[in-house]
Order: structure tokens, then C-alpha cells, then sequence
């Protein structure tokens, strides 16, 4: 699995990426993570407000930090 | 932050703390203005206006849905819509520069196209809810307004002619499937939503109310004899409605929003007034640098000093809102009204490391285009300003 968090690098999406190695490691999933921090990479992927979480190229969270629980759901899914 | 980074600040450090002449009269008063100036904020600014003003940011950025603004900024949304939008979301959306730049590439390469991104990439810094109470409390009511109308204008102008001069670019964009943040269900009405920011505004306006001038007569001094029963019954209303329509964990997330704003803000804030006290000094009183210098460069209101404060505001680097202590020590060192609003402005919307930044979105052609217009229109508006208004 791969996940890649969008963002330039603010509070929110560090704590973003801090859920979403919690969550990781609560449900034993195998993933990389990447962290993409480039604006144009970050629009390249249509999204139009950060932190955003990507899984396997499926955008699943835009603009807010996610909660821990949905995390695990995608994973698992 | 990288280690040589850190070196560089601490050897910097050292340095000022070797060689700078401490004991030297013009230094002692300006570090005495640079303490003066910061109790100044503490005591006139911090309580009544930059606390509510965060409070209110925190709401902003919790309650209002992002989504059903962002709608308005896709490939299909009708062009005056996306331009009428982008002028004026800032006040919503760019409450912190990282939603800025995102949103900004993302109108720019999927949505509305290079008209609609540059409007808001302009207007968003300049007429964000704490900007513009900041600088409308502090270097007076007229100059806030002016920001607010101005910045929405320009930000019009701006986008409407960058999308005239690039009009061929911007067909060969490409579309695709574009994701917006997700609208969240409150279970709250509109009405209530904007009752609750109102309220919280009037808090704002009350408590920051000024004392009227000693001959005024009428509904002014009035509202200043009863400014702190209003303010304490617009507080206990508020309460009510946190307790009759908010779910506990949407005010947890609200002080959170709150705080994070605090935390971000306020350290800035400190260090640009201490650094406007020390190099300017308060309205009246001289620090470090001579104010016959700033009134020969600012002075008046000639082309030359509104080109000069646009001109110097669009490379400078402004932290979130110390633009307004830096132009507060100016104004009070002689500055003209006209250049000041000139430098509101240019300064915010533009600064060399967000130029960087633009220029690795649009191109250096497209970024040097876009800060020309600014750097011009900044300019005229503060010579009609300098001329019609003061």
C-alpha cells in the first residue's frame, strides 16, 4: 500500500502524518509514506486544500486533519 | 530548521551582541522605545482587540465551510462568480499562509485558470479578518477600510488583467477531476452560524470602542459610557448560543483553532513590535533611525514616496500583521498617509520569498507581470488616497 500526505509542511500536516503512522501501526498495515510537499505537486493531484491523505492514488481526505478511526477504515478497506 | 542555519543565527547573534555601541545614547533610547512601544500593544492592543480578533479567527476557520466556497473555484464555475469569490475569501480562507499557496496552485493548474488564482493569491494576505481589525484599531479606522476596499479592487483588477494578458496560456491548461474539502453537517442554519460570527464581531467593536474626542456630542460618548454592559451582555448571549447550538467537541476544536492562531501569531507579532519600537520608536519619540530620513524618502505624498513604499513593501518580508507595527513607527516618524496605504497594499500580498514560491507555480514571466500590477496600482491608490482622502 501507499500512502502520501500532501502538504507544504504546517502544524496540520505534521500531526496529519503523525495519525497516519499511529493508525499504521494500530492495524498492522504494510504501507509506505511519503510526504509530498511541493505546491504544484500537491495541485498535480487536484487538491484544493491541504493536509490531504492519498491511499493508492484515491484522495481520501482534503483540507482537515482525519481522524485516527477513518484512517484505520481506509487502511483495512 | 538545518543545523547551518542555526549556526548562522547564533554566530549572528554573537556579533550584535559583541560589537553593537550598547552603551551609546541613540541605542539606549531605542531599546527603551522598543520596550515602550511593546507596552503600548500590551496595554491598549492585546486585550480588547487582538483576542477577540483570534477568537474570531479560530470560528472562522472551524465553522465555515470551506466547501461550499472552493465550489466556486473549479474549471466549470462561472467567470464573474470566481472572480467576485476570490476577491473577497480571503477574509475565510487565508487565515494561514498554508492554505494560501495550495489553493492558489490548485485554482492556477486544475480550476478557474490564472484570472480567478492570482485574485485570491492578492486579496487573501491582505483582507483577513485579524489584518484588517489590526490595522483598523491601530493606524485608525480610515486606513483599515481603505485596505479592505482597496485590496478587493485590486484584487479584481488584478486577476482580470493577467487573464487578458495571458489569455493564450490559459486554454492550454489541463482539466481534470478536482477534489475540494468536504462539506461537514453541523446541524446548524446558516442564520445560526452568522449570529454566533456577528456576535463575536460586535464583542470586537464594543470593547475596542475608542473614547470620543472631549467636544463630541451625541450617540458617541454614549456608546463609550456603556461600552462594558454591552460587551459583558454580547459575552453572556455568546454563551448562550456556544451552549444551545454547539456540540462540546465543535468548542474544543474552536479554542484549538483559537490557539493555534495564538501560538503562530503572537510570537511574530512580539518580535516585529520590538523590532519597529527599536529601529522607529513610538509616534512622537526617535529611535535609531533619524526621522528626517523617512520623511525625505516617505514624506508627503510625491510619486516618488508612493513608488518607493510600494516598491520597498512588495520585496520586504512581512510576518503575519507586523506590517501594521513597522507602519505605525513609520507613520509616527513622518511617513505620508498616501505611501503608508501604498505599502498596506503592495507589502502583505507580496514578499521575495513568496515571489520565489509564485515563480516556481506560474513562471518568472507570468510572476513579474503580476508583481508589476500591484507595484503600479499600490502606487496610484496611495496618491489618490495621499491626494482626496487626508
Amino acid at each position: 500500500m501507499e500512502i502520501k500526505i500532501l502538504g507544504p509542511g504546517c502544524p496540520k500536516c505534521e500531526q496529519t502524518s503523525k495519525i497516519v503512522t499511529e493508525a499504521l501501526s494500530d492495524t498492522g498495515v504494510e504501507a509506505t509514506v511519503e510526504k509530498v510537499t511541493g505546491v504544484m505537486e500537491i495541485a498535480g493531484y487536484g487538491v484544493f486544500g491541504t493536509p490531504a491523505v492519498v491511499i493508492d492514488g484515491d484522495v481520501k481526505c482534503v483540507g482537515k486533519i482525519p481522524k485516527k478511526e477513518d484512517v484505520s477504515s481506509w487502511l483495512t478497506k | 530548521m538545518k543545523e547551518k542555519t542555526k549556526l548562522l543565527i547564533l554566530v549572528g547573534l554573537f556579533l550584535m551582541a559583541y560589537f553593537i555601541p550598547w552603551a551609546h545614547p541613540v541605542i539606549r533610547q531605542s531599546g527603551l522605545e522598543a520596550f515602550m512601544m511593546l507596552q503600548e500593544y500590551a496595554r491598549e492592543h492585546v486585550l480588547t482587540c487582538l483576542i477577540p480578533a483570534f477568537f474570531i479567527a479560530g470560528a472562522i476557520a472551524v465553522f465555515v465551510s470551506q466547501a461550499s466556497v472552493l465550489k466556486y473555484f473549479g474549471n466549470q464555475a462561472k467567470k464573474i462568480l470566481s472572480y467576485s469569490v476570490a476577491s473577497v475569501s480571503g477574509t475565510i480562507l487565508a487565515v494561514c499562509s498554508c492554505t494560501v499557496l495550495p489553493l492558489f496552485a490548485g485554482i492556477y493548474s486544475r480550476g478557474a485558470g490564472i484570472g480567478p488564482a492570482t485574485a485570491f493569491l492578492y486579496s487573501g494576505p491582505a483582507i483577513n479578518v485579524l489584518a484588517i481589525t489590526m490595522t483598523a484599531k491601530i493606524l485608525g479606522w480610515q486606513l483599515g477600510l481603505a485596505r479592505a476596499i482597496g485590496a478587493v479592487i485590486f484584487a479584481v483588477i488584478t486577476g482580470l488583467l493577467m487573464a487578458f494578458i495571458f489569455r493564450k496560456d490559459d486554454l492550454a491548461r489541463t482539466g481534470g477531476q478536482i477534489h475540494v474539502p468536504d462539506e461537514d453537517d453541523t446541524g446548524r442554519t446558516l442564520f445560526q452560524d452568522s449570529i454566533y460570527i456577528l456576535t463575536m464581531v460586535l464583542i470586537l467593536i464594543f470593547a475596542a470602542f475608542a473614547k470620543p474626542a472631549p467636544d463630541a456630542a451625541g450617540l458617541w460618548p454614549a456608546i463609550f459610557a456603556a461600552k462594558w454592559y454591552i460587551t459583558i451582555f454580547l459575552l453572556i448571549a455568546l454563551g448562550w448560543m456556544l451552549k444551545a447550538w454547539f456540540t462540546k467537541e465543535e468548542c474544543v476544536s474552536w479554542i484549538d483553532a483559537t490557539w493555534g492562531f495564538m501560538k503562530q501569531i503572537f510570537p511574530l507579532l512580539l518580535g516585529g513590535v520590538i523590532v519597529a519600537g527599536f529601529l522607529l520608536g513610538r509616534p512622537g519619540h526617535s529611535a535609531l533611525i533619524p526621522e528626517q530620513y523617512i520623511q525625505t524618502l516617505l514624506g508627503g505624498n510625491s510619486l516618488w514616496a508612493n513608488l518607493f513604499a510600494s516598491v520597498a513593501g512588495a520585496f520586504m518580508y512581512f510576518a503575519t500583521l507586523t506590517e501594521v507595527p513597522i507602519l505605525q513607527g513609520l507613520l509616527g516618524a513622518g511617513m505620508g498617509k498616501g505611501p503608508a496605504l501604498a505599502l498596506l497594499l503592495a507589502g502583505p500580498a507580496l514578499s521575495l520569498p513568496n515571489m520565489l514560491v509564485i515563480g516556481g507555480v506560474m513562471g518568472v514571466k507570468k510572476t513579474a507581470v503580476f508583481c508589476a500590477i500591484i507595484v503600479v496600482m499600490s502606487t496610484i491608490a496611495g496618491m489618490l488616497y495621499g491626494t482626496f482622502v487626508v
